[in-house]
């Protein structure tokens, strides 16, 4: 039986990578894809503690989140979309104008 | 009558309240009728009360109505009461009684103006008229206040009424302002009394001083009292210092002027004195000032009067110069006689005024004196009742001036306020001279037309007889409702004075005993009291009396001749006069330059210190920088603020991590 630290700690590392990703990648995709790997962190670690707690709670969590990723996933697809039609480029740095 | 009291005040307001809303939707004849027909109910009840009142007992002489209570609050208790006692019974004749003849006579001087500006006009009249009533019939003095205050709206009304003639407007705003300065001490006073006696009650009132002891020779709280009560009086009835307004209420239309001057409110400081009659016979001191004050005053308004050219100035200062001779006799505790001349006064003031408005209405607007004489002819009912008010207020003998001033000149006398007899004395010589100096000017002698007056009556009457002369410009007299007011009040100018004639001349003065359960406390030995005293006062003086009464006919009788001879026979001897005094005359005709002293004194002082002060530096400086500031510091710290708004989507995920990882922190740290 793998002990739950060891879920948290791949979850954990997950998660820095994840984040990592969003500060570190230029790619407004790949920031999405990074922001994606944070959330499934989040999940291992409901289920992990869901398994340990022997109640199915974090399980159901994880569909909710599942469920709001993948709308998030549509929104923010459609919005690189549009921005990509609009400024030709997928670099986040590219869309400073909305400021001050 | 009980219960009918409240409608004497109430015919008028609601006359005033109809004429107010509907006013410009009825015709002149409907809204002036109505205004009139008010006036003349109200005298009809009024006349009424006085009847029933005179049935009374003498001990007991009051009619009282408790209309509400007005004001209930711990151990406050006003009441909305009215009261009819004999010097309350004299006031409200003689306002409803002139006040009705003055709307009658408005009714035709007035014509010109369109409909709802007649209406405008005849609501102030009857809402002047209703506030004067509770004025008087107040029992109290909150409820006097009440009226006190709405005759000070009520002239600033009237007087401002053309208010597209900035000289008016300016006057209306004088007058209101100068009355204000009066009220804050008549307010402070009557507070005074409330703290010291806990009741406001003009009875009560009595009932408690008369327990007390007369403060001579020292300034306790009656004295500082009715000085203050003294001062509201001198707003109102334009006594020195507080006399500037009324001269430039002449602004108003002519029939306001009677109405301020004869039935209302210059009238209220001298019935508020009389109704407190208890209070300052118990301030001997306070009494002492008002005699100087009223003899001054009357003194120097009737010097005034001497040298102004405008008809119905000379006739402001004469009011003035009367008002003082009402002081005086209120000063010297004559109170009965200080009534007394403000009745018959009442008569011929009004008269006076109204006939000047007769004279100005026939001349299309003229008032200058100057370019007047000669409407003997073409104006007899004018001249006629004109010279009867001014043989009246002279103090020709049999005429009711006569009576009134002849008696508060002999109780001054009598007194022993001799010097104040001889100031009198002069008003009264200086009286006889300006008021015949105003008839030989404006009905005697040959027309003088202005320049520009000429050639306009030239244009407009080239088709009718016009053959040179200026008497054949035919001029219209009064028109029938200005005469009938004109007539009846000629009438009362000359016999208004016989409820009064002394012992002297064989009379009972039964005013004077009329009015005495007045100036005493209820419950005191009235009527038959001071009955004793007068009877016993004129039979020891008769000699005196009679004595008096012949140095002031005489003197009456030398100021018109003097009058006369001087302007109808030498015009030259007062252009000589003028002439050798100039620094007099301009002193005399520029009013003694009190409105030049308080223009400096008070009213550039405070413009300025307003203007630089208040509006340059509080207010700009102050209260607009307070203001501005704020929105400056908010603006400069959001233009530093906002930098934070970069824009970049990375710094926002970066401040958000940030932030979490600090919450986080605290609480696994903490």
């Amino acid at each position: 039986m793998i002990p739950l630290s060891h879920y948290l700690l791949v979850s954990a590392i997950l998660f820095c990578i994840g984040t990592t990703g969003v500060f570190l990648r230029r790619n407004v995709i790949t920031i999405l894809l990074s922001i994606e790997i944070m959330l499934n962190a989040v999940n291992l670690s409901f289920v992990a503690f869901g398994r340990q707690m022997g109640t199915v709670d974090g399980q159901i969590i994880v569909f909710f989140v599942m469920t709001v990723a993948a709308a998030e996933a549509a929104v923010g697809l459609a919005l690189v979309i549009g921005l990509f039609r609009h400024r030709e480029s997928l670099n986040p740095d590219a869309f400073t104008s909305l400021k001050w | 009558m009980n219960r009918a009291l409240v409608l004497i005040p109430l015919f008028p307001l609601l006359g005033f309240l109809v004429n107010v809303s509907f006013g410009r939707r009825l015709s002149k004849v409907v809204s002036g009728g109505l205004a009139s027909a008010a006036m003349v109910a109200s005298c009809a009840v009024a006349a009424m009360a006085v009847w029933q009142l005179s049935g009374m007992p003498v001990a007991s002489r009051a009619i009282e109505q408790t209309v509400y209570t007005w004001i209930s609050s711990g151990d406050l208790l006003i009441d909305l009461t009215l009261r009819v006692d004999p010097l309350s019974a004299v006031m409200i004749l003689v306002i409803t009684g002139i006040g009705a003849l003055i709307h009658i006579y408005s009714t035709a001087y007035m014509h010109d103006e369109n409909d709802s500006e007649f209406a405008r006009y005849f609501s102030y009249l009857n809402l002047f008229a209703a506030f004067m009533l509770v004025l008087v019939l107040g029992a109290s003095f909150p409820v006097m206040f009440v009226g006190w205050e709405g005759v000070g709206l009520c002239s600033y009304l009237l007087i401002g009424f053309w208010y597209k003639k900035k000289s008016a407007t300016d006057a209306g705003k004088k007058a209101f302002i100068v009355n204000r300065i009066g009220d804050y001490a008549f307010i402070l006073g009557m507070l005074l009394l409330f703290a010291q006696f806990g009741t406001l009650d003009f009875q009560q009132l009595a009932t408690s001083i008369s327990g007390l002891s007369p403060e001579v020779g020292a300034v306790g709280v009656l004295s500082l009292a009715s000085l203050l009560l003294f001062v509201g009086a001198t707003g109102k009835s334009a006594q020195i210092p507080l006399h500037v307004w009324l001269p430039d209420a002449m602004e108003g239309p002519t029939p306001v002027s009677a109405l301020i001057h004869a039935a209302t409110m210059v009238t209220a400081g001298v019935y508020m004195i009389g109704r407190n009659a208890v209070l300052f016979s118990h301030a001997p001191e306070a009494l002492a000032v008002v005699a100087v004050v009223g003899a001054l005053t009357a003194l120097m308004a009737g010097t005034i009067g001497l040298v102004q050219n405008d008809i119905k100035r000379v006739l402001a200062y004469s009011t003035v110069s009367q008002l003082g001779y009402m002081f005086l006799a209120m000063g010297v505790g004559a109170f009965g006689a200080g009534i007394f001349h403000l009745y018959t006064h009442a008569f011929f003031k009004a008269l006076l005024f109204l006939g000047s408005g007769a004279v100005i209405h026939a001349l299309h607007g003229q008032q200058d004196i100057r370019h007047m004489g000669g409407l003997k002819r073409d104006l007899p009912v004018t001249y006629w009742t004109f010279l009867i008010g001014a043989l009246a207020i002279a103090g020709v003998p049999f005429l009711s001036g006569f009576f009134s001033k002849d008696e508060i000149l002999y109780e001054t006398f009598h007194q022993g306020h001799v010097l104040l007899w001889v100031v009198g004395a002069l008003t009264s010589l200086l009286t006889a001279v300006y008021m015949f100096r105003l008839v030989f000017l404006t009905f005697h002698g040959e027309r003088a037309v202005a320049p520009a007056e000429a050639s306009e009556e030239t244009s407009a009457h080239h088709a009718s007889s016009h053959e040179g002369s200026h008497s054949t410009t035919h001029l219209h007299d009064a028109p029938p409702a200005m005469a009938f007011a004109l007539i009846v009040l000629a009438l009362g100018s000359i016999l208004a004075g016989y409820v009064g004639v002394p012992h002297a001349l064989g009379g009972h003065n039964q005013l004077a005993t009329w009015l005495a359960p007045s100036f005493e406390a209820p419950g005191a030995a009235i009527g038959a009291g001071a009955g004793a005293v007068v009877g016993e006062a004129a039979a020891g003086a008769e000699a005196l009396e009679l004595t008096l009464m012949a140095v002031s006919s005489l003197i009456a009788l030398a100021g018109i001749g003097l009058a006369a001879f001087v302007w109808l026979k030498r015009r030259a001897i007062a252009q000589a006069m003028a002439d050798a005094y100039p620094g007099l005359h301009r002193l005399l005709l520029n009013k003694y330059y009190v409105d030049e002293l308080y223009d400096t004194a008070i009213v550039q002082p405070i413009r300025i210190g307003s203007q630089e002060a208040l509006w340059r530096r509080f207010d700009v400086g102050v209260i607009d920088a307070a203001v501005n500031g704020t929105g400056s510091v908010v603006a400069a710290g959001a233009d530093v603020l906002r930098r934070l708004q970069t824009g970049s989507v990375r710094a926002y995920a970066g401040s958000m991590f940030v932030g979490v990882v600090v919450v986080l922190g605290y609480y696994l740290w903490r």
